[in-house]
């Protein structure tokens, strides 16, 4: 956490109404600042997140944790659907304690601590809230400024995620052990997929990490990362021809050797270090402060973009025929930068209302669809599984709900 | 009032207040696009709708309306013909681009409601289009932010490509098919008990080798200009205002119209390089309108009086084999000379045919089965139509023939007088050049009246 961040969540005070959401984070604030109705203690070390009670009223809550563990950690409130962070606290020192002050509102939800700020997290499990509805107050700016902090949260979360699953992936395929690095690939790109966009935004950093081969000749570049290791992974027939139809798969390419799967590797793992790097630093808090609640929204129409040029051709994991996985997890992504500016949005009077009535029955219909197909989680059939009238249906879906959502910055800034 | 082409340097506030509606009564009236579902179009700006409508009947040029008035309203069509500014009514008794004088481009599309598309999904789209084709027809953007006037950090409503082009004679017209009534058992719509009884798909024609995704659609936009790109500037936005309600199911861009009109208008020439619709029904024949196009209130249903039915037909032509006949083949085929397109009985092009005439190697000058007299009225019960096609070529097919032809439109009262006609070329010697891939039939729904929508009826 940077200095001005920390600021910045110590002097929060107000609350912030977050997407259909059913919290609102109050900000990371010195336990003596709050009187808060409910007081929770939470207990983390490295390998467990004790949370006092497993249920709650609604109304403003407040998580005392504290790190018994020997990590600096965090402390994760996700909505229902495990994904999206509704409040978050974090470096939090060995020894240390610091609080999560919310205004809950009833609905189910998740903890969870991240000793060493990367991974997964661990202890995950259920939180419940009951009770009645609680209207939310505040002003706008400070709401708007909670909504950043909020997506910063979740790239960072995505990320930290990453960093593992990817040494991971990259050890198994360094050594060889491509069943497992096969089985890997699409989970780790999701976490990926999710934010791209902000590795778009960091010069050579994405085309080092997610380049196709074709673009990677086409603009001189030396290839490398997930594209070239999938290569390596899914090895093609002789006589097959490149995503550009033209180019045999064979052509300048072949099979790295156990040094060259090395050094894939290690670059990979590198380059996703640089990206953990960037967005735990104060030019990262900074680019999204100067973009405000603008850049969210962008970032949800972007990704939806992603699909509808990238993912919907089939084109992107030309190999591995997973580019159902990718598209899954850019629309995960989009959504959630969509929740956290859907109350904004919503405020803008009927337009507004209508705006994100459509928003959400778009998400709704793709989602729908795309589960027709598998689960990030128990996984989607091969993209060459897809007959025409099924590109169809999906491209159909995308446009009905990029449409609205291309209005969304604009009704937002409104 | 004819010229007045786009703003070339779009200004804030520029719309019906300051720019075309001048003329009409200024204010807020009721608005095309203000249904129920309204609040779910483009955020277009409804505002002075009225006024352009208004404006449009108060001075613009009035092309080729039915009615009363048409004689003197021809005349000032073909006085205007030469400005690319000219501008027709999207108002009116009848839809426009029916008898509008031809223009040189067409773009045309097929459209299918989305799955969960309601009734007032349905609606909202008819009025969201009537608007912005009101618009669009006067050589306006399809929004008054328009292309350049709106927010910086939203998409423009307008596409912008036909910025700074004037009117080009754009016609937008209007369809609905079949399957808007109700397909496989279900009213989607609510308007099963409103379908035409004459409205159903068409039959099979020998010949026909329909891509049944080229074919059909519930609703159908045809938009005409002489502009190409004001033509595909139309379908593009009226394509995106629908995105959610109605999905893109095929579309077909033609050049050089294969039919005329309005008497002013020479008879153009089609692939085959012969002159093409020397016998259409013209505009200022009255009484031929009525007879053979228009619905009349007697027909029924009430929401279609005023109204015709559309049958459009992709017609692939094999040129390569055409052109390697014979030129008297190729005349015997047809049944006129290429040169004037004469009949092969004699005279001038505007000469009837007489079929009974010998030719000079015995036998009929006129081939029985000659495309001219298969297709002739007197052979056919008198039944007529009124042709509006135009040519196409879609690059090339993979065996490196010109994927060309004729991209058949034509409007009757009746889809029945098709019917009627296709069958009777069944025999045709043009047939053997000729492959229909692409097939559909709408109603096509009287004009809108000024503040109104297009179908409005339908739904009242």
């Amino acid at each position: 956490m940077t200095a001005s961040r920390t600021t910045l969540l110590r002097t929060a005070a107000a609350v912030a109404s977050v997407g259909a959401a059913a919290l609102v984070l109050a900000g990371c604030v010195a336990k003596a600042d709050v009187a808060a109705s409910d007081a929770l203690t939470v207990t983390s070390d490295d390998s467990s997140c004790d949370v006092s009670t497993a249920s709650a009223t609604s109304g403003t809550l407040a998580f005392d944790v504290t790190n018994q563990g020997s990590e600096v950690t965090e402390f994760y409130l996700l909505a229902d659907d495990g994904l999206r962070i509704v409040g978050e606290v974090e470096n939090i020192a060995p020894g240390a304690s610091r609080t999560l002050t919310v205004v809950a509102q009833p609905g189910d939800y998740f903890t969870l601590c991240k000793p060493g700020m990367v991974g997964d997290g661990v202890g995950r499990a259920s939180f419940s809230v009951s009770g009645d509805r609680v209207e939310a107050s505040g002003d706008d700016a400070e709401q708007k400024q909670q909504a950043i902090d909020l997506y910063a949260a979740f790239v960072k979360d995505q990320v930290e995620q990453l960093l593992p699953a990817v040494q991971q992936f990259a050890a198994d395929y360094a050594a060889g052990d491509d069943a497992a690095a096969q089985a890997a690939f699409p989970r780790v790109r999701a976490y990926y997929e999710r934010i791209e966009p902000i590795a778009e935004s960091l010069g050579d950093l994405d085309p080092r990490i997610d380049y196709r081969e074709v673009d990677a000749v086409a603009e001189g570049l030396d290839w490398t990362g997930f594209h070239r290791i999938e290569k390596d992974l899914w090895v093609p027939a002789q006589d097959a021809l490149n995503a550009d139809d033209e180019t045999p798969a064979w052509q300048d390419w072949a099979p790295s050797t156990p040094a060259q799967r090395q050094a894939l590797a290690d670059g990979l793992v590198a380059d996703v270090q640089e990206l953990n790097d960037y967005v735990h630093s104060a030019d990262f808090q900074t680019a999204l402060d100067e973009q405000g609640i603008a850049g969210i929204s962008n970032g949800a129409i972007s990704l939806l973009d992603e699909v509808a040029t990238g993912k919907i051709s089939g084109e992107e994991d030309w190999w591995s025929g997973t580019d159902l996985w990718d598209f899954a997890a850019n629309v995960e992504g989009s959504k959630m930068a969509f929740s956290l500016v859907r109350d904004f949005a919503e405020s803008k009077g009927a337009d507004g209302e209508a705006l994100v009535s459509q928003i959400d029955d778009g998400y709704a219909a793709l989602e729908a669809q795309l589960a027709t197909y598998g689960s990030l989680q128990d996984g989607f059939i091969s993209y060459g599984q897809l007959t025409d009238a099924d590109r169809r249906q999906l491209t159909d879906l995308i446009n009905q709900l990029a449409e609205p959502l291309s209005r969304l910055t604009g009704t937002v800034l409104s | 009032m004819t010229d007045e082409p786009r703003a070339e340097t779009p200004v804030p506030g520029r719309g019906p207040e300051s720019g075309v509606g001048t003329a009409a009564a200024a204010g807020d009236g009721p608005a095309v696009g203000d249904g129920p579902a309204a609040a779910r179009g483009l955020g277009l700006s409804r505002r002075g709708l009225l006024g352009l409508i208004g404006a449009g009947t108060a001075g613009l040029v009035v092309g080729a309306v039915g009615g009363t008035a048409a004689g003197g309203s021809i005349a000032a069509a073909n006085a205007a013909a030469a400005g690319a500014g000219t501008v027709h009514p999207f108002t009116g008794a009848h839809q426009g681009g029916i008898t509008t004088p031809v223009q040189d481009h067409l773009h045309f599309a097929a459209f299918d409601m989305e799955d969960r598309a309601t009734r007032d999904d349905l609606v909202s789209l008819l009025q969201d289009w009537s608007y912005a084709a009101s618009r669009m027809t006067q050589g306006l953007d399809v929004s008054a932010s328009g292309a350049v006037d709106g927010s910086p950090v939203a998409p423009p409503d307008d596409s912008g490509e036909a910025l700074g082009l004037p009117a080009s004679a754009l016609t937008i017209t209007f369809g609905l098919g079949p399957d808007l009534f109700g397909k496989d058992g279900a009213d989607r719509f609510g308007i099963a008990d409103r379908r035409p009884a004459v409205l159903t798909a068409l039959p099979r024609f020998r010949g026909d080798d329909l891509d049944p995704l080229a074919s059909g659609g519930e609703l159908c936009v045809q938009a005409c200009a002489d502009d190409p790109q004001v033509a595909v500037h139309a379908v593009r936005n009226l394509t995106r205002i629908a995105f959610g309600r109605a999905r893109l199911r095929w579309s077909q861009l033609g050049f050089g119209r294969t039919s005329k009109t309005t008497s002013a208008q020479s008879t153009p020439r089609n692939l085959f390089g012969f002159k093409d619709g020397t016998a259409n029904i013209l505009a200022d024949d009255e009484a031929a309108l009525d007879e053979h196009v228009w619905v009349a209130p007697s027909d029924g249903p009430a929401w279609m009086a005023g109204g015709s039915y559309l049958v459009a037909r992709r017609i692939r032509q094999t040129i390569e084999t055409w052109d390697r006949l014979q030129l008297q083949e190729q005349e015997r085929t047809i049944g006129r000379d290429k040169r004037e397109g004469a009949p092969l009985s004699g005279g001038g092009e505007f000469t009837e045919p007489d079929f009974a005439a010998a030719g000079t190697k015995g036998g009929p000058a006129i081939d029985a089965r000659s495309h001219v007299r298969l297709a002739h009225p007197d052979l056919n019960d008198g039944v007529r139509i009124l042709r509006r096609g135009y040519n196409f070529v879609d690059g090339n097919d993979e065996l490196g023939r010109l994927n060309a032809g004729l991209f058949f439109l034509s409007y009757q009262r009746s889809p029945e007088q098709f019917v009627t006609l296709q069958r009777a070329l069944s025999q045709d010697l043009l047939g053997e050049y000729l492959r229909h891939v692409g097939s559909g039939v709408w109603a096509v729904p009287p004009g809108a009246s000024p503040g109104s929508f297009v179908a409005a009826p339908l739904f009242a």
